[in-house]
């Protein structure tokens, strides 16, 4: 080992507090690129490969009966490359193991050839025998979720006639990876499954003998997805088509869609964030080394080593410690990937998730970490090549300060010393306090822009849950019943209250954009299921017009007062003009409203519901449940309250995690920053203080001027903090906004006051341990030697 | 005969690292009265420096006692040390130690503001003779001037005591008078005991007494019949 490198290794040993606390930054930085870059990496090429091994389709439809025959015509759509029609409904299950109703989508499997599209993973057992009325393949999350095995029975609601079912299969399919029930806000496996059945029961059992109800392609690699939707659109507009959808509208891809484009922004926000604090930490703590060390550096020229040999000695200085943060960052990614892929597991149905990265993704880790710490150096290490070795021999030349705003000094009358010592030392290494500064402030902004979420969520959940959807239970039934359903509910044991529904599909246009969206009808004045305006006030719907989600407004670009072009998907297919009576709040899905009168008049179909909302008495909650489940017309009975508490229950066990990671991540900033600013600052100031201490200050008095410093930073960061967290937070809101779910930006002062204290709990912990070290100042030693 | 201002009995230091013991101080007696200047002599290491901490509060003695008037020092905690720094003693050393963000005007108030019944910086100041250099940062003024503002901000809570450890170690012989004039007068001025380390014999002669340290001990104290000037002497 040669002298230099024996020096190297002694002042990584010396200075290994302050070339921690800087490897931590870094290591950050490269974790939450293992974990962002690896996951995204894991999660999309696990779909890709199960998607294409298990010939996931591009395009799906669903209708109300169309004959076989119809799936030749489709085949001859230019750009199709596979049909797959069948049989799709949603049922009632009577589960042994559970009170409340659960529900099932109910698919079936073909009798004669294989399944050409959406082929299912069979976890264990067989498909079921062509025209077996009992035989069913459930979902492997569902089956999980109550015990069920091979051989185990249960009872569905099919079409109004109550079966018993057994289990032959435990299945995984590509269309199902992120199964969301109807009304659901997240799966819930115990209360929605898949069933998989023969498509000869299923047709007697739905009176679709020769018929299918939902069609699914595969298209040709370069076919146009718009062209091929259009074309089939207009074959299934006779067979009550309810409109094509790509894979971006389909729930289990899109949901997955929404996560990958999470981990996408989270590992181009965090990483450079981490990066950045770390290129300053290097600039500032290597600045002040070389400082210290311009003798040693002016006598290694002086005997005869180069220039670049003495700035390269610098350079594997850094690079050492951006190593061994990015050994820490990678380990710490990988620990963290296999928690994450965990956490993903009981989202997302795979055959198989494994957190797996790409050997180049380690040396993306390693690179950019030592990039950011060369990029940090570069400055001093110019400085260290530049510098003649008689210069560098000499002392340096004293620091000048300055005056400065002297009369505005003088107006704010006495100020005491030690205040101008720090205002001075501060804004004469002004580089050095700003980048400190806004290192600090980025801690905050991570905070910030992390804590604002759980906020945003109970916003959304009040106004969803507590002030538009009041209703306890929602039942769905299958097809439109007529009013008189209504009081059938309306009379089962401890409804308190009954609101009826019709919802009906449509395709909206303005213009030249068109949605598919669904109206939804509702009684004037209802109290349960309301409609809020943008003030978040219930709207009373008009007896004529339809009502918007600013969503769908924004989308089809229409204001209050614009005429809308309705197409009816069901039914009759009438397109009418309708005008936009008033745009609404709505945070899920594309919205629109309608009075149910008006509606029912549009549809020409006689004052029919599709469903019913209700609260019940909850002492006769069991009984109830009991009836629900028994309601031959219903299709799925939502239970928002057990939703939501599902819902609840979930954030809460993985807000703790979050708000681990993202504290732990801020406090490793926070940490770096004033440890290396505090132990630069003594180091300048050390003999300031000892002096002090000679003149007669206490302790706590001397070792104010640090404490001080520290105060002031972490204060002028607070503001900049909230400012570029409030950013992050829009960034976020804009970045998640989809068709399928917005979040709104709830800011309330409450996360900037904790994000502000938690920053402030780890500098004050930072600073309290540089000042053990102002405690232990050598008074007699610091006097005597010259700086 | 006035009273004691300073007074040792047996004071001894003993220094510990690790196995290894360096005894600094064996026993020394010593006082100094109201109003005294007193040169201390003696090689490197023959624990006048010691000495000249323990009786300013910078360090504790191993046994023996130390006296300031009627406190014992020997007894005092970290607290009451620094005290004592705060209210009775100036401090000058070989390196001025002044904050250099500071100016020659607000180093001296850095005391003043602190201290129970100082003078005006500006008057400590003008003591030395820096009136016109007060609103000068500590690089904008040369050593001899550097040494002054050290000895006004020392000498701006009026001390008792004043202990300067080489003074004028660092500073040529024309520059060393000036700063030794400026210690004579606020001496004269102030009646503050004045205690001054030196490897230089020539200030011997300003002295009332001069005390020889050598190995720990005090050697030999001699008193001068006739104070010489400043002015006079040079090396």
């Amino acid at each position: 080992m040669s002298a230099l490198q024996r020096k190297l290794m002694r002042d990584l040993i010396r200075l290994w507090p302050q070339a921690l606390a800087i490897a931590l930054v870094m290591a950050a930085g490269a974790a939450t690129l293992i974990l962002g870059v690896g996951a995204h990496a894991s999660l999309s090429d696990t779909r890709s490969a199960y998607y294409e091994r298990n010939r996931f389709a591009d395009v799906f439809a669903t209708l109300t009966r169309a004959p076989k025959i119809l799936a030749d015509e489709i085949g001859r759509i230019p750009g199709v490359s596979a049909v797959d029609v069948r049989i799709q409904k949603t049922a009632l299950l009577d589960l042994p193991d559970m009170v409340e109703p659960a529900s099932a989508s109910i698919v079936s499997l073909p009798d004669v050839q294989p399944q050409r599209l959406n082929i299912l993973y069979l976890r264990s057992g067989r498909l079921p025998v062509a025209g077996d009325e009992r035989e069913a393949v459930i979902s492997e999350p569902f089956a999980k979720a109550h015990g069920f095995d091979l051989g185990s029975t249960f009872q569905a609601i099919l079409n109004g006639r109550k079966r018993s079912l057994h289990v032959v299969g435990i299945a995984l399919s590509p269309e199902f990876i992120y199964a969301l029930g109807p009304w659901d806000i997240m799966p819930d496996d115990r209360r929605f499954g898949i069933v998989w059945m023969s498509e000869k029961t299923l047709a007697a059992a739905y009176d679709l003998t020769g018929a299918f109800s939902s069609v699914a392609l595969k298209l040709l690699p370069y076919a146009s997805e718009g062209a091929v939707i259009e074309q089939l659109d207009t074959l299934l507009n006779r067979y009550g088509g309810l409109g094509a959808i790509g894979r971006k509208d389909q729930t289990s891809h899109a949901f997955l869609d929404a996560e990958l484009k999470q981990l996408e922004a989270m590992s181009r926000i965090l990483p450079p964030i981490f990066l950045v604090v770390a290129a300053f930490l290097v600039n500032m703590t290597l600045t002040r080394l070389i400082t210290l060390e311009r003798e040693q550096i002016g006598l290694l020229k002086a005997v005869g080593y180069g220039n670049m040999a003495v700035g390269l000695h610098y350079l594997q200085f850094v690079s050492a410690i951006a190593v061994i943060g990015a050994a820490i960052g990678i380990a710490a990614g990988i620990w963290l990937g296999g928690g994450l892929t965990r956490m993903y597991s009981d989202f997302f149905h795979f055959p198989f998730l494994v957190f797996r990265i790409d050997p180049a993704t380690y040396l993306l880790a390693v690179g950019t970490t030592v990039i950011s710490a060369v990029l940090g150096a570069w400055q001093a290490v110019r400085g260290v090549v530049r510098l003649p070795p008689a210069v560098a021999m000499t002392p340096p030349a004293p620091t000048q300060y300055r005056q400065f705003l002297v009369t505005l000094y003088r107006a704010l009358g006495r100020i005491s010393q030690t205040v101008t010592m720090v205002v001075r030392h501060l804004s004469h290494g002004w580089i050095r306090t700003a980048s400190s500064v806004l290192g600090i402030a980025l801690a905050g902004a991570i905070l910030v822009g992390s804590l604002w979420s759980f906020d945003s969520v109970d916003f959304m959940i009040d106004v969803t849950f507590h002030q538009a959807d009041r209703q306890d239970a929602t039942v769905s039934f299958t097809q439109e019943e007529p009013y008189a359903a209504l009081y059938e509910v309306a009379r089962l044991p401890g409804v308190l209250r009954a609101e009826p529904y019709r919802s009906v599909a449509v395709k909206l246009r303005h213009g030249h954009v068109e949605r598919r969206a669904a109206v939804t009808g509702k009684p004037p004045g209802t109290d349960l299921s309301r409609v809020l305006d943008q003030h978040f006030t219930p709207v009373r719907l008009p007896e004529s017009g339809i009502v918007l989600s600013d969503m769908l407004a924004r989308i089809l670009d229409t204001q209050v007062g614009d005429l809308i072009e309705v197409e009816l998907l069901e039914k009759n297919r009438r397109v009418v003009e309708i005008p936009v009576t008033a745009i609404i709040q709505g945070y899920l899905g594309l919205m629109s409203f309608m009075d149910i009168d008006a509606l029912n008049r549009l549809v020409r179909e006689g004052t029919v519901i599709s469903g019913v909302h209700m609260i019940f008495d909850e002492e006769q909650r069991v009984p109830l449940l009991q009836e629900l489940k028994q309601i031959p017309a219903a299709s799925f009975v939502a239970l928002q309250r057990i939703s939501l508490q599902k819902f609840r229950e979930t954030l809460a066990q993985n807000i703790l995690v979050m708000i681990t990671v993202y504290v732990s991540l801020a406090v490793i900033i926070v940490f770096g920053v004033i440890y290396n600013f505090a132990r630069i600052s003594l180091s300048e100031q050390g003999r300031e203080i000892a002096s002090l201490r000679v003149l007669g200050f206490t302790r706590t008095e001397a070792s104010s001027i640090l404490l001080a410093e520290i105060f002031l930073i972490v204060a002028l960061a607070q503001p900049l903090g909230w400012l570029i967290g409030s950013g992050l937070a829009y960034m976020m809101v804009k970045g998640f906004e989809s068709e399928l779910y917005r979040v709104p930006l709830v800011l309330e002062p409450r996360v900037f006051a904790e994000s502000s204290l938690i920053v402030m709990g780890a500098a004050l912990v930072a600073a309290l341990i540089v000042r053990r070290r102002i405690d232990r100042l050598d008074l007699v030693e610091v006097l005597k030697t010259r700086e | 005969m006035s009273a004691a201002t300073l007074r040792t009995k047996g004071l001894a230091k003993v220094y510990r690292t690790g196995a290894v013991e360096v005894t600094a101080l064996r026993g020394v007696d010593f006082e100094a009265r109201e109003g005294e200047f007193i040169v201390m002599l003696g090689p490197s290491g023959s624990g006048k420096s010691t000495f000249l901490n323990i009786v300013g509060g910078l360090d504790q003695a191993t046994s023996g006692e130390a006296w300031f008037q009627e406190h014992n020092l020997t007894t005092m905690d970290e607290r009451g040390l620094t005290l004592y720094r705060r209210d009775h003693v100036g401090f000058v050393f070989q390196f001025y130690n002044l904050v250099p963000s500071l100016t020659a005007r607000e180093n001296v108030s850095l005391v003043t503001e602190i201290a129970r019944n100082p003078m005006k910086p500006e008057e400590a100041l003008s003591l030395v003779g820096l009136e016109q250099r007060m609103d000068h940062f500590p690089a904008q003024l040369s050593g001899g001037e550097q040494q002054r503002v050290a000895i006004a901000r020392a000498i701006a809570k009026r001390p008792e005591v004043l202990l300067c450890d080489e003074p004028t170690g660092a500073l040529d012989s024309r520059t060393g008078v000036k700063v030794l004039e400026a210690l004579l007068l606020v001496n004269r001025e102030l009646r503050a005991t004045t205690l001054v380390i030196t490897h230089n014999a020539a200030i011997r002669e300003v002295a009332d007494r001069v005390v020889s340290f050598g190995d720990g001990r005090i050697l030999s104290v001699s008193v001068n019949a006739e104070r010489k000037p400043a002015s006079a002497i040079s090396w």
